[in-house]
This record gives C-alpha cells, structure tokens and sequence, in this order.
C-alpha cells in the first residue's frame, strides 16, 4: 500500500473514531439512563480485573525494587530505595502499567463482545425491542471504564509498593513503618493528582476505543477477532500518547 | 388474549382498511448498488406473503427498511397509519412493539439466559406489568414455541432448531399484529425447517398475525405463504399465489419452481 492509502486510512479512521466520540458525548446525559447496566459493567470491568493487575502490580513493585537497588548502592544512596521506587510507581509507572494491562484484558473483551452482537444482529435486536443500543451497550461501558481504572490504579499502585516493601526486604531489613514513611514523605499531592487524573483519560480511551472496533467491526467472524486485536493496539498506543499530552500539561502547570 | 393484550399493553385499535402494510416506491442504494429499486408491496390484515429472492437480491434490506433500521433513500412504508422512514425514535419504538422481527441469525443475547432473552423486549417497551405476569407470559410464549424446559439454559447451550424457536418466542411476548421473518430456515436442516415452518403457521393462526417472510427456501414459500412476491432487480417482479407464479412462464419466475 502507497503511503497516501495509508494515510487517506489513517485520518478516515481517526475522523470515524471522532464522530463515535461525539456521539457519546451527545448521548451520555440524556434520559432514559441504564444505571442497573452501568453498575454491572462497573462489577464486570472493574471488579474482575482486579486479580490481573494486582498480581502484575506486585511482581512489577518488586522486580523494580530488586533491579534499582544495585544502582542506588552505587551512588550510595540505598536506603532512599522506597522514596524512589515510591514515586516512580505512583507517577509513571503504576498508572500506564495498570492502563496497559487493562487495554489487553477489558479493550479487547469489549471489542471482541461488541464485535460478536455486531455480526450476529443482537445490536439490531436491541435497537427493535426498545432499547438506544448506543446508550445500552457503549455509554454504560465507556463511563465504566473511565470510572474503575482509576480506582484500579490506585489499588495497584498501592499492591505494587507491597511488592517493593518485599523487595527491600530481602536483602536489607526495613520496617514496615519505616518504609511507609519514606514512600509518603518523598510523595506530594502534585505527584498524585496528575496521575489520578490521567488514569481517568487512560480509562475513557480503552472504553471508547473497545466499543468504537466493536461496534463498526466488519461482518463476518474474522471482523470480531480483527476488531478484538486491533482494540488492544489502538488503546495501548493511546495510552502513551495521552500520557505525552498530560506530562506536557502538567509541566506547564507547574505540577513536575 | 386480544383482551387482555390491550389492557396490557395500551395498544391503539389498527386504523380501518385491509392492508396493514403498505409500501410503495422503495428506492434503497449504497454507492453505486441500487438494491431496491422502486419496490412496492401491500400485506393484508390476516395474510402471510413471502417474500422470494436469491442471496444478495436485497432481502434483508427490504426488511431493514420496513422496521426502520435502514434508512431508504425515497418511498414510503405505512404501517399502523405512519410512515415508517418519517417518525422519531418515540412512534417508531411504539410501532417496534408491535411487530415482531425474527432475525436471520437468531440474535439472541450469548449473555443472557432463554429467560431473560425473552423478557428482554417486554421489559424494555417500558410496559408496566408485575413479575408474576411477566413469570406467566414468559412461559406462555416458551410453551407456544415447545420449549418450556429450556427457561434457565443459556443460548449456546442449544441446537440452531431451538435457537430459532427462542428466538420466535422472543418476538410473541409483545403479541405483534405483524411478525418480519428474515430468512427463518435458512441454515436448518430439511425437517427442523420444516417444523419451524409449521409451527410459524401454528402461531399464526393462533394470535391471528400478519407475516411478511424473507425466504429463497420454496418449502417455506410453498407451506407458508398464502401470496408469493419475487424480488428480482430490486423490484417486485412477480406477486400472485404459489400455484399461479408456478404456471407463470417467465424466466425470471421461473427459475425458482425448477
Ligand atoms: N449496510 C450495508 N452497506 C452496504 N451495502 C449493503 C449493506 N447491507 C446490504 N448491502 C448490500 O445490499 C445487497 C443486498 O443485501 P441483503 O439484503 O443482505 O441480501 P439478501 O437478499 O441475501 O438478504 C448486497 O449487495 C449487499 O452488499
Ligand atoms: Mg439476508
């Protein structure tokens, strides 16, 4: 493919994906609300993600603090392990990881759930018995998305710094207290906030990218898995893109 | 039944005059594919017409467009005194909930059991009634379709055959006056199809529906049709009953008897 398909592709796409954002934004408000769906989309993206970012939560705290201590040696500054491990995971890496390992479980299944009632009809189903398929099915999911990542994040951050608590454990000794202690006193409310609120925006873009693929996946049975796969890359290369936004945004505030 | 339906659901008394469908003019393209093509079609309170046309005639599209969720690009589709392509989404919901659609695929909800499938239409109407009513219509609609046992199963744990009747069920709980079937044996075997076609025949007589069924399958045309419309070039070449399109020399008739 020349280079001018490949864009022509790439901006009707993103024009698409703006549109379905838009919709969404004309949507979400109006009445009738479909809270009992949205609250068991909450139970479904949330809740069930919990046991797969809080397992790769601790393992990456702890394999952080293990990697880092070498180097902190070096410079002779071993026990600000916590301190650093601390604010690394609270403001890059708890956040994107956490995003990115929800991109792979909850942008596909919705891509791939969406992609399947696409091809089978259920989409249409709805839309005759009653029901704005948009508000039922994308609305619900998307605020889901955007309401649990960042509570996930914070689970996982908090799971991660367990992990590192280990991990400073093992070849030093540490007490629970005192490691507490140096992770809250190196962290400030400016450390926490842009990462509470670019979980937020990471949130939004997995769920409106799952549903965006799902929703418009092409008919046929290789539409639904295409629709799944391309969910995954779509939202985890959003992700960073979002987070290149945010750390701008906050440098100019002042927030770094 | 009729009785209780009004009271249930608050329905307004069809207006007078035979045909409760009336389309005329139908024009339908995408791009440069012109798939209807001035088509036009009358269905009658009472009578089932069949439509027949091969794969990609436009079938499904017809059927998209009467139920509103395609766009046709001129024409009008009367049903129950409005024009289907002019209303918004208020009047066209209340009209959805009196025909029924029976999807090709069957479109039941993987997620949900044969229970909550079935409920899903009365409950979403917005249609008032207490549990213990939609309890008994739920089974009521099951047992018309011969399935009562299946209440609590999940859809993939059946066979295409019950599919197809769960799915049939679900249209029955609103009573429609007029039931769409896209294509309802295609996909089944030579008997289940058969006795999908009896049993809408069945349900018909029972709750007194009109129907408009898509098919290419001439079992269904034959058993199931008491006029027989052919959709060639996106127009309604042909319209009589199966024995007098059967008598018709026409080739473009024709090559559906042989
Ligand atoms: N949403 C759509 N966009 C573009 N073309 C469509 C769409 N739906 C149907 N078509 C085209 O309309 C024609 C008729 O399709 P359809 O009504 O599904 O055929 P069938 O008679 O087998 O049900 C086909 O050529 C198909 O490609
Ligand atoms: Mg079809």
């Amino acid at each position: 493919m020349s280079l001018a398909t490949n864009l022509k592709i790439f901006f009707n796409e993103a024009g698409n994906l703006s549109r379905f954002t838009g919709r969404f934004f004309k949507q979400w408000f109006k009445p009738r609300y479909e809270t009992a769906e949205l609250g068991r989309q909450c139970f479904v993206i949330g809740y069930k993600s919990l046991p797969l970012i809080g397992l790769t939560a601790f393992i990456l705290g702890l394999v952080l603090t293990i990697q880092l201590r070498p180097s902190l040696i070096d410079y002779g500054v071993e026990s600000q392990l916590p301190a650093i491990v601390g604010i690394a995971d609270v403001r890059e890496i708890g956040p994107v990881i956490t995003a990115l390992i929800f991109a792979g479980k909850i942008g596909s299944s919705i891509g791939a759930e969406l992609g399947s009632m696409n091809v089978t009809e259920q989409i249409d189903a709805m839309e005759v018995s009653g029901t704005n398929p948009f508000k039922y099915l994308v609305v619900t999911r998307v605020l889901a998305a955007t309401f649990m990542l960042p509570v996930l994040v914070m689970m996982g951050i908090a799971i991660s710094l367990y992990g590192s608590y280990l991990g400073v454990n093992i070849h030093g000794v540490t007490s629970f207290h005192l490691f507490w202690k140096q992770v809250f006193d190196s962290l400030s409310f400016t450390d926490v906030l842009p990462a509470f609120i670019k979980s937020y925006f990471f949130g939004f873009a997995v769920g409106m990218i799952g549903c965006y693929k799902g929703y418009n996946s092409s008919k046929g049975t290789e539409g639904v898995g295409r629709s799944a796969n391309s969910a995954v890359v779509l939202s985890s290369v959003m992700i960073f893109v979002i987070d290149l936004l945010v750390v701008q945004v906050t440098d100019v505030l002042g927030l770094n | 039944m009729m009785a209780e339906k009004n009271q249930v659901q608050n329905i307004e008394k069809p207006l007078p005059g035979e045909q409760i469908l009336i389309i005329r003019h139908l024009h339908k393209s995408f791009g440069n594919n012109h798939v209807l093509v001035d088509f036009n079609l009358e269905l009658k309170k009472g009578e089932s017409v069949v439509v027949l046309g091969k794969s990609g005639s436009g079938k499904s599209v017809l059927i998209k467009c009467i139920i509103g969720l395609m766009k046709p690009d001129q024409g009008s589709i009367e049903m129950f005194g409005k024009n289907i392509p002019d209303i918004n989404e208020e009047e066209l919901d209340k009209i959805r909930a009196k025909v029924g659609f029976l999807f090709q695929s069957n479109a039941l909800y993987d997620s949900m059991t044969v229970r909550e499938n079935i409920e899903f239409p009365l409950r979403r109407h917005w249609i008032r009634v207490s549990q213990a009513e939609v309890n008994k219509m739920v089974l009521e609609s099951l047992e018309d379709v011969g399935l009562a046992h299946t209440i609590d199963m999940m859809p993939a744990e059946l066979s295409g055959g019950m599919r197809k009747r769960i799915a049939l069920a679900r249209t029955l709980i609103l009573r429609p006056e007029i039931i769409l079937y896209d294509e309802p044996t295609t996909g089944l075997d030579l008997i289940t199809g058969k006795e999908i076609i009896e049993l809408m025949i069945e349900i018909q007589k029972k709750y007194k529906t009109s129907s408009l069924i898509i098919s290419h399958d001439m079992n269904c045309v034959r058993m199931a049709g008491n006029r027989v419309a052919i959709l060639t070039e996106g127009r309604c070449y042909a319209l009589g009953t199966y024995e007098q399109l059967q008598l018709n020399t026409d080739p473009l008739v024709k090559q559906f008897f042989e």
